[in-house]
């Protein structure tokens, strides 16, 4: 997209943004605009609600109404906004330690209600706000400031747990993959029930340069080389897909029971 | 003038519903109104206990102090609350659970409440109602046409039938009660 | 006497919920915990007929939240809760403080600490009411002490919180949350209007969301009305962009602080009893103020004047008439469900005028009236015996300390 056409979507005047160089965040934002612009959405009946972390800042400089909550608790601020104004969309952006660690109940929850809200979460598998702390979704050996000796314990998958918890409407993909992730994100956000987006996204100033990537290329080349399609994965062993990030529509959105629309009895 | 009525038993004897009746009895008749409640953690069994205040005046402090009257459905209840009841006021003992108690300054009734609801009326559950009825005639403390009417306001209709004979159940045996304390 | 056709039985819970949907409350999050329970179950009931919304929200924190995400988006927001919820909501108090979102939380106080005693009565959560998130913040604390004040109070907590764009905290406790009275109960005779939020009288282009008029409060823009809102609970400038300059951040927080302050005399409310003549005047709040008022009337039947001093609201605090009421008084007593804290501020704002002693009752229960009225005899014994101030200084200290210490020796507590 054309930075003429991401400016009506942008407060320019809050420009610059606090993101790192080489951060994938933007990437994810450009890509979400992309996906406004294609629906021809409304501005003034979109609200963006997110939580804390270098994710959720995304919200303050957006050209939308907009809530920058506490850390974890962006999708329950967003259900009260939705069930007051039940004709908003509303967007819930938020990282992966807000919206699955401290957040993580209010996701299943959300996600049991199937309550019509599009979760974001931009994944980079790290807390980069605090300098690069584990988070969730850090993979298994992967050296943080607060595993030094390499991540022992298994990360969450956001799609398999979103999935579960009963949400209508499952992707992933990855800041690589630019152009099937504002795909993705016009999908979730024309769903109606809860949606969930997982970006893969990197950060190589507090993932990167300790696992070796330290140059943001070597990031996205990571995103590259081991994205592997849905339908190919489910042909792999566990042992293959080691490592792997799979790419992909996990709930098509087929089955809203529509309970979460916010304007008819509440589950 | 302010009278305390306590009502004092084990968890699901019904009595907290039996206090709000009096209540809305005592607030329907235009009285000032105050009824509050003890109780454990247990929806059944525990014990439970409830005040209900009636003035004609503001009521200042709403729970019991030293209660006028004082219903107790339970051995454990008994024991507790007859120290507290005021010198000089009305007792009445479920004698189905209460077999006896301590010397106490008051007019005391022994009542088989419960033993009159299961047996009468075939429904244990009821012995509340007719715990109403019981002390409506021994305390003439308000109509018995408001406190029937605030009991049938309560209940589900189809027991309407079962709890008015309840409450009648209750007046008469207070009305034999009190034949037999006149004639001994 | 004339049966009033009007008057109904009612538990403070309901007339709790009655009170909110009075002051136009169209929306409830909660979470189940007693003794608050009930006010959740009548939302659930009540709120549909009217229009409104409720949701039971996976804990308290997203109570709050939702309640927060609601309100932002212009409806009238309440959630309930006891002392475990409330301890759990705090931050999300504080992004209302900071976000300026108008909500009202309800705490019925429950004995702590920690799960404590469910279904016992406390006072042990003023100072966190008060001071309970982090970070110099407003808000207003409201105590009921009747059934009446549960509904009418419930609605000024709207109406504050509307016209503030405060967090507004209904303070009661277990005895006034389950009791029932007689009251009358009806929108026309509550003894003020109902409050809307100020709105943007610019258009969305020249409308900064945190901008204060003279009163101190920015007019609010709902989500979803096309002024591109903002709110964040970074500090931030009047436009609503984060900021870290040293000036910013002390303009916004002096504001936040001073639109309570400044408008202390128009918030704060108390009831005085027989307090124009009382020697010993007792500070009491909540149920335990009914306890206070009625050993007035014990204490009259003695020939003992006593005068009760009940702040209604305990944040911001009616300061100058309790300063008046310890100036003609002899002692003060404040008496509380808790180890002591309201008493500190007491102490605090009345300055040495004279004594002021805290007894504390906590054993999950309401004292009688007789027992509150024969500490405050112990009071003017012992007022009488220590005529220098500091010694009964050191005494209160003493007492506050270990509260038990009057109890102890006089009931073997």
């Amino acid at each position: 997209m054309m930075t003429t056409r991401a400016e009506k979507y942008l407060k320019t005047a809050k420009l610059p943004h606090i993101w790192c160089p080489g951060c994938g965040h933007g990437t994810a934002v450009n890509a979400l605009l992309e996906a406004f612009e294609r629906m021809g959405i409304d501005q003034d009946k979109v609200v963006i609600v997110s939580g804390i972390g270098c994710a959720s800042r995304a919200v303050l400089y957006l050209n939308f109404d907009s809530m920058h909550t506490t850390h974890g608790r962006a999708l329950a601020f967003a259900t009260g906004v939705k069930l007051a104004r039940p004709e908003l969309k509303v967007v819930v952006l938020m990282g992966d330690g807000d919206g699955c660690a401290i957040g993580g109940n209010h996701f299943i929850h959300s996600a049991r209600r199937d309550i019509d809200l599009t979760a974001i979460i931009l994944n980079n598998s790290i807390y980069g706000m605090t300098g690069g702390q584990l988070s969730p979704t850090t993979p298994v050996g992967s050296s943080t400031a607060t595993s030094p000796n390499g991540n022992l314990m298994r990360p969450f998958d956001i799609c398999s747990l979103a999935k579960a918890a009963g949400a209508t409407y499952v992707a992933r993909s990855t800041t690589y993959h630019v152009a099937q992730l504002a795909r993705y994100f016009q999908k979730a956000i024309s769903h109606t029930g809860f949606s969930v987006v997982d970006v893969i996204s990197q950060c190589p100033t507090t993932f990167g340069r300790r696992n070796d990537m330290a140059d943001p290329v070597d990031m996205v080349e990571w995103e590259r080389d081991n994205a592997i399609p849905l339908a190919k994965a489910q042909q792999l062993s566990p042992k293959e897909l080691e490592g792997k990030i799979v790419v992909g529509e996990f709930v098509d959105g087929s089955q809203s029971n529509g309970n979460g629309r916010g304007d008819g009895p509440l589950p | 003038m302010r009278r305390e009525i306590r009502l004092a038993g084990t968890g699901g004897q019904g009595l907290i519903l039996a206090g709000v009746i009096l209540a809305e009895a005592a607030t329907s008749e235009g009285f000032q109104v105050a009824q509050s409640q003890t109780y454990g953690p247990e929806a059944r069994g525990g014990s439970s206990a409830c005040s209900v205040v009636i003035d004609g005046e503001e009521i200042d402090f709403p729970e019991a102090e030293e209660p006028d009257i004082l219903l107790v459905m339970s051995k454990e209840a008994a024991e507790q609350e007859i120290p507290k009841l005021k010198s000089g006021g009305v007792l009445i003992c479920d004698s189905t659970y209460v077999k006896s108690i301590p010397p106490a300054d008051a007019s005391v009734h022994m009542v088989p409440i419960s033993a009159i609801a299961k047996q009468q009326l075939g429904r244990e559950m009821v012995a509340n109602i007719v715990a109403l009825g019981v002390l409506a005639e021994l305390t003439g403390l308000l109509p018995h046409d408001a406190l029937e009417g605030a009991v049938l306001a309560r209940v589900p209709e189809k027991t309407k039938d079962l709890n008015r004979r309840a409450f009648a159940a209750g007046v008469a045996a207070a009305e034999k009660a009190l034949q037999v304390r006149q004639s001994a | 006497m004339t049966p009033s056709h009007k008057q109904r039985l009612v538990q403070g819970n309901e007339a709790c919920v009655e009170g909110a949907i009075t002051a136009g409350m169209r929306f409830y999050a909660g979470y189940p915990i007693t003794p608050s329970t009930e006010i959740a179950e009548l939302c659930s009931r009540k709120l549909p007929a009217v229009g409104g919304t409720f949701i039971q929200m996976e804990d308290e924190i997203g109570s709050i939240a939702a309640v927060l995400g609601a309100s932002a988006a212009g409806m009238k927001a309440m959630t309930a809760t006891s002392g475990p919820g409330f301890s759990l909501m705090q931050e999300n108090i504080g992004y209302a403080a900071m976000a300026e979102i108008p909500c009202v939380i309800v705490n019925v106080q429950r004995q702590g600490p920690s799960t404590g005693v469910a279904t016992a009565p406390a006072q042990g959560d003023v100072m966190q009411a008060i001071w309970g998130t982090h970070g110099d913040h407003p808000v207003v604390v409201l105590s009921p002490a009747s059934v009446k004040e549960m509904y009418e109070l419930t609605a000024r907590a709207f109406n504050l919180a509307e016209q503030f764009r405060v967090p507004v905290v209904l303070l009661a406790d277990e005895v006034i949350a389950h009791l029932r009275e007689s009251v009358v109960l009806d929108r026309e005779t509550l003894p003020f209007p109902i409050v809307q939020r100020k709105k943007p009288s610019v258009s969305p282009s020249q409308y900064l969301p945190f901008k204060a008029d003279a009163d101190g409060v920015p007019p609010m823009a709902n989500l979803g009305d096309g002024y591109r809102s903002q709110f964040t609970g970074l500090v931030h400038d009047e436009a609503g962009f984060p900021s870290t300059r040293p000036e910013v951040v002390n303009s916004l927080i002096r504001r936040l602080h001073h639109k309570l302050e400044d408008n202390r005399q128009q918030i704060a409310s108390f009831e005085a009893v027989h307090l124009d003549d009382a020697e010993l005047v007792i500070v009491a709040y909540g149920s335990m103020a009914r306890a206070a008022i009625a050993a007035t009337r014990l204490a009259q039947e003695r020939g003992l004047r006593l005068g009760v001093f009940r702040p209604v609201t305990l944040h911001p605090f009616p300061h100058e008439e309790l300063v008046t009421a310890a100036a003609r008084a002899r002692a003060i007593l404040v008496p509380e469900m808790n180890l002591g804290q309201l008493v500190l501020e007491v102490q605090r704002l009345t300055a040495g005028r004279c004594p002021v002693v805290g007894w504390s009752y906590v054993r999950g229960e309401l004292p009688t009236p007789d027992l509150v009225l024969t500490q405050a005899l112990r009071l003017l014994e012992a007022e009488e015996e220590y005529e220098d101030l500091l010694q009964l200084a050191a005494l209160v200290r003493d007492d506050i300390v270990r509260p038990d210490w009057w109890l102890e020796q006089e009931w073997g507590a």
